[in-house]
């Protein structure tokens, strides 16, 4: 099963190596990580998409946990999460297809980046099962190449309890 | 107010370092990146500094050193070569949990990732096997990297951590002040053990009608073996030992059941078999221990005790994890043990096991054989000596041989399995302990190499007992290629090859003497134990092809060993 983790480390030399070397050194499966900067110019975060069984997980975490440079680990998996990926998708396209190619794209709520005489680039964003279905469709035309962020992710924030709950659950609906 | 420092080295900035470090010594071999250091060196005087012959035999000393000590060994090296050198010596420390720092020179900061003379990538190289490793950029954060290297090194779980040290680093100036305490938010490893988890253990253990301790380098570490003692004997519990563990609980005690594992004793493995309770102690369950996972201790509740969560749950699945210092939950569960197990039943089995398949040493052809040279030295000793073995069929030998009744005088390469690691290992361990004999013995093979170190023993007189086991074999590859390799005895015979040891230690300046008579053991013994004012050498020429039994073939599970010679053979 896949797993998103996400890690708090120390925005320093190596940081970034010792996460990736941990994880070749210990044969744990790499999806996708993706690293930049957080409210802290101190810490990155990153954000793992590893996959194997509990156990398999465990070890991830506490590993993860162990090394030095690493502040904070939290499994996202089956917590409330938002998830998002950005892909940049460039297509072939003929006369005839180009309005079809506009229209996946409205409906993903894409948008076209770039274009020229043979391909355009649809960029879009949303969790990682969505860039999939995208790119599904669009394989029938012709894909010329594909670049992913790889996950980001972060637990949703808790609503502060002096709020009326009703407006909780209103606001959980409008931001799914 | 801050007074205003005088602004001093990198240089000067180390060695304080060290000195509030107390360092008594720093084994290490000069060059080009660290001549600063040496220059200062030179006038140092409240630190040793021990000339090795090879950076890997700074490495292994300061493992040995730091193994029979519990403190901090220390390491300084050149850049590239000085410090790629050092690689094997830090793997090892790294699978063994020992705490050292290595200090590496480094081309200055310019000039890093240009293929520099004498760079190499020291980081990278060494990140997978370093508990951790700093590049120090800034003679600023000199002091603050030293204090958080020790700091890191010696507690938790200890492990090597390397320091690079950019030659212009070492040269720019700066004000020093030295850290009283460090923070680092992702590493806080005093860990109490869990109070409601200690006191389910303890009810376990009472209740328990085949309980057993299994106990690893970990109750060692945390200095932990009186309270053991405590545990054990308060509820005559049996003790079984890892390689690593053998000390933490005398040998010589009948509730000590030997080592367990791959050649672990027949009744030590048949109780891990057959126990209802299996209290792992500051142990890892390593594959040479468990044998095949899946049949491993399958009727046991299962309780470990480790200071490193990423132990529990690894290779083996436990009922009950407490994660802590094991010297503070051994205490813990001493107290909480108001009621005794009623253990009779148990032990009757147990003694049973032990008649039925002793250790068997055939005698009675008059050939000089492993087994009885190690059960002299052990008689000889009393068990107290420090042993510092090499890697092979002789090292399993010892660990079913010597007695050890004393913790931290086992010092062998367990995890890594390193070749070569007992005579320079044996030199760190001479220069920390001083008032129990060392004795270093290597095979024939492991013997050759750092047999260089043994001119650093001599340079520096220290007492140390070199015993060669020579059976003019790799011994144990030999073993398996009997046992699983259809006989092919490929590359593995050495009796052509091999030098004349005793004339090779004699030129190094050591007291030499060779045998191959048993009735010589005693008297040569004797004689060797006698000089105390430079190392010894003698060589134990023994049979040329005995094997280590009882054995759990690799993959097999550890209920099945296998006790003797499938087809006995004529022995040479
Ligand atoms: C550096 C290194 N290289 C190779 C090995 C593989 N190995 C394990 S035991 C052994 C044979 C050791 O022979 P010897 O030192 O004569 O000891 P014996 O087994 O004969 O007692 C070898 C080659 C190793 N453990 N370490
Ligand atoms: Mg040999």
């Amino acid at each position: 099963m896949k797993h998103t983790i996400s890690v708090l480390v120390e925005n320093r030399f190596g940081a970034f190596n010792r996460v990736a070397t941990m994880f070749s050194g210990r044969g744990f499966n790499v999806h996708s990580i993706s690293i930049g900067e957080t409210e802290d110019q101190d810490i990155s975060r990153m954000t793992l998409v590893t996959s194997g069984d509990d156990q398999i997980i465990e070890q991830v975490v506490k590993q993860l946990n162990r090394l030095i440079d690493t502040i904070k680990v939290v499994d996202l998996t089956g917590q409330p999460r938002v998830e998002r990926e950005l892909a940049l998708i460039t297509v072939f396209y003929q006369k005839g297809t180009r309005p079809e190619l506009t229209n996946i794209c409205d409906i993903f709520r894409g948008k076209i980046v770039d274009i020229n005489n043979r391909t355009l680039t649809l960029e879009i964003t949303g969790p990682p099962d969505k860039i999939d279905a995208v790119i599904n469709v669009v394989t029938q035309y012709g894909i010329k190449e594909i670049a992913r962020s790889g996950t980001v992710a972060l637990k949703r924030g808790e609503q502060s309890k002096i709020q009326p709950k009703i407006f909780t659950t209103k606001e959980k609906d409008k931001v799914s | 107010m801050k007074e205003s420092r005088q602004k001093i080295t990198g240089a000067d900035i180390f060695f304080e370092c060290l000195r509030k470090e107390k360092v008594e010594y720093v084994f290490g071999y000069p060059g080009g990146a660290v001549l600063k250091l040496y220059e200062k060196l030179y006038d140092v005087d409240f630190l040793e500094h021990i000339l090795t012959r090879h950076e890997q035999g700074a490495i292994h000393a300061a493992e040995g050193y730091a193994k029979a000590t519990g403190r901090v060994g220390v390491v300084l090296v050149t850049s590239g070569p000085g410090a790629t050198n050092t690689v094997t010596g830090i793997a090892d420390a790294y699978m063994d949990s020992i705490p050292v720092v290595i200090f590496t020179g480094q081309v200055p900061t310019k000039l890093i990732g240009n293929d520099a003379f004498q760079e190499a990538d020291i980081m990278g190289i060494t990140r997978p096997i370093t508990k951790h490793n700093f590049l120090v950029r800034d003679v600023k954060e000199l002091a603050e990297t030293i204090r958080k290297a020790f700091f890191i090194a010696s507690t938790g779980r200890p492990g090597p951590v390397l320091v690079d040290l950019p030659k212009d680093v070492i040269n720019s100036v700066c004000e020093f002040e030295y850290p009283e305490k460090v923070e680092i938010r992702g590493y806080k490893p005093t860990f109490i053990g869990h109070q409601n988890q200690i006191k389910k253990a303890a009810e376990m253990l009472k209740k328990a009608k085949r309980p057993l301790l299994y106990v690893g380098g970990g109750v060692i570490m945390s200095a932990g073996t009186r309270e053991l003692a405590l545990l054990a004997k308060e509820n005559n519990l049996p003790v079984t030992m890892t390689l690593q563990g053998l000390g933490a609980f005398p040998g010589t005690d009948p509730l000590s059941l030997g080592m367990l594992g791959m050649h672990g004793t027949y009744w030590a493995n048949q109780a891990v078999n057959s126990c209802d309770l299996l209290i792992a102690l500051g142990a890892r369950f390593d594959d040479r221990v468990t044998g095949k996972v899946e049949s491993f201790s399958t009727k046991s509740y299962k309780v470990h005790v480790d200071v490193d969560p990423t132990a529990i749950d690894k290779n083996v699945i436990v009922d009950l994890p407490i994660v802590g210092d094991v010297k503070h939950v051994l205490a813990e569960l001493v107290s909480e043990m108001d009621i005794h197990p009623d253990l009779q039943d148990w032990w009757k089995q147990i003694n049973h096991w032990r008649q039925e398949c002793p250790f068997e040493i055939d005698a009675h052809d008059g050939k000089l054989r492993t087994q009885f040279v190690i059960e002299k030295i052990s008689e000889k000793t009393r068990g107290e000596a420090v042993i510092v073995s090499d890697v092979g069929q002789h090292q399993m030998w010892i660990a079913q041989h010597y007695q050890f009744v004393h913790p931290r005088s086992h010092l062998t390469s367990g995890g890594l399995g390193t070749m070569g690691f007992s005579v320079p290992a044996s030199i760190g361990a001479a220069f920390g302990v001083k008032d129990r004999p060392i004795i270093s013995i290597s095979g024939d093979g492991g013997f050759q190499m750092n047999i260089q170190e043994l001119i650093t023993a001599v340079a520096y007189k220290l007492p140390i007992k070199f015993f060669v086991i020579n059976n003019s074999f790799l011994g144990m590859v030999r073993q398996w290629q009997e046992l699983f390799h259809a006989e092919k005895y490929s590359f593995t015979d050495l009796s052509k090859s091999n030098p004349n040891f005793r004339k090779v230690a004699e030129a190094f300046g050591l007291a030499a003497f060779s045998t191959d008579n048993p009735k010589e053991v005693e008297p040569l013994l004797d004689e060797a134990f006698a000089i105390n004012d430079r190392p010894v050498f003698i060589e134990f020429k023994v049979v040329k092809e005995d094997m280590v039994f009882p054995m759990v073939p690799a993959g097999a599970s550890i209920g099945d060993m296998m006790t003797k010679r499938l087809n006995p053979k004529t022995m040479v």
